[in-house]
């Protein structure tokens, strides 16, 4: 589980993203096009063609939370907005329910 | 089809209670029968360890209900669990339409695959998006 999001780009770890390097910045369209290539961003449930999020799932939802416990960012992990919205819904019931921690230290 | 209504109702039981789960079970879906509505599922999913402790608790056992009716019954069985010192938790998703959309849009894809082989082959999109992936992996 979390080796799903272990394997992805290291861009995840912080703020490390854009803002650290300074090599030339061009005025538009810098962002994402230094030496670290666009991955093709997909977004996994339009693929699997989900229509419904479970907050009972939490082997699907243990995906999308790395291990502070945070809700990982679209931006990373590529998913549509409508798949994030229904999956942070999901996740965030499934915390009510101590099914998924809020947070973990 | 407007005032009927479905919702998921999952709580957790004290798990020292263990005995007590399907009886505690049975007794809120005859409150929910006693107030109109009915109950189309009632399954204990098992103990497992809670995320995060909760009234000192590490662990709980976890109950769904699935429940169709008007609203009324949910009110009842809130108070009730709200009561109950057994229940450490509970919560209520309402999910009929949610459920409805879901199979709108199951329908609008049945029905656009049903039309798109008559058109002919599709025009090709180059490089599936697996390549890319595999691509994007090796860097």
């Amino acid at each position: 589980m979390s080796s799903n999001y272990e394997d992805r780009p290291r861009t995840g770890g912080g703020g490390g993203y854009d803002s650290d390097d300074d090599q030339d910045r061009r005025p538009m369209g810098g962002r994402g096009q230094g030496r670290r290539m666009h991955r093709r961003r997909v977004c996994r449930f339009c693929i699997d063609k989900v229509d419904l999020i479970d907050f009972k799932d939490v082997r699907l939802l243990l995906n999308y939370l790395p291990e502070r416990g945070k809700i990982l960012p679209r931006r990373i992990s590529g998913n549509c907005a409508t798949h994030q919205r229904m999956l942070a819904e999901a996740i965030k019931r499934a915390r009510n329910i101590a099914l998924l921690p809020y947070t973990t230290d | 089809m407007n005032n009927k209504r479905q919702y998921e109702v999952v709580f957790i039981v004290d798990p020292t209670a263990d005995d007590e789960v399907s009886k505690l079970s049975e007794s809120f879906a005859q409150i929910v029968t006693d107030q109109g509505g009915a109950v189309t599922r009632n399954e204990v999913m098992g103990k497992r360890q809670l995320a995060y402790e909760i009234l000192h608790h590490k662990d709980g056992t976890f109950v769904l209900l699935e429940i169709e009716g008007s609203g009324r019954e949910i009110a009842e069985l809130e108070r009730r669990m709200r009561v109950n010192d057994r229940v450490l938790r509970y919560i209520t998703v309402r999910v009929d339409e949610d459920r409805r959309r879901a199979e709108k849009l199951k329908q609008r894809r049945a029905r656009k695959a049903a039309k798109r082989p008559s058109q002919g082959n599709a025009p090709s999109r180059r490089g599936g998006p697996a390549m890319d992936f595999a691509e994007a992996g090796g860097e």
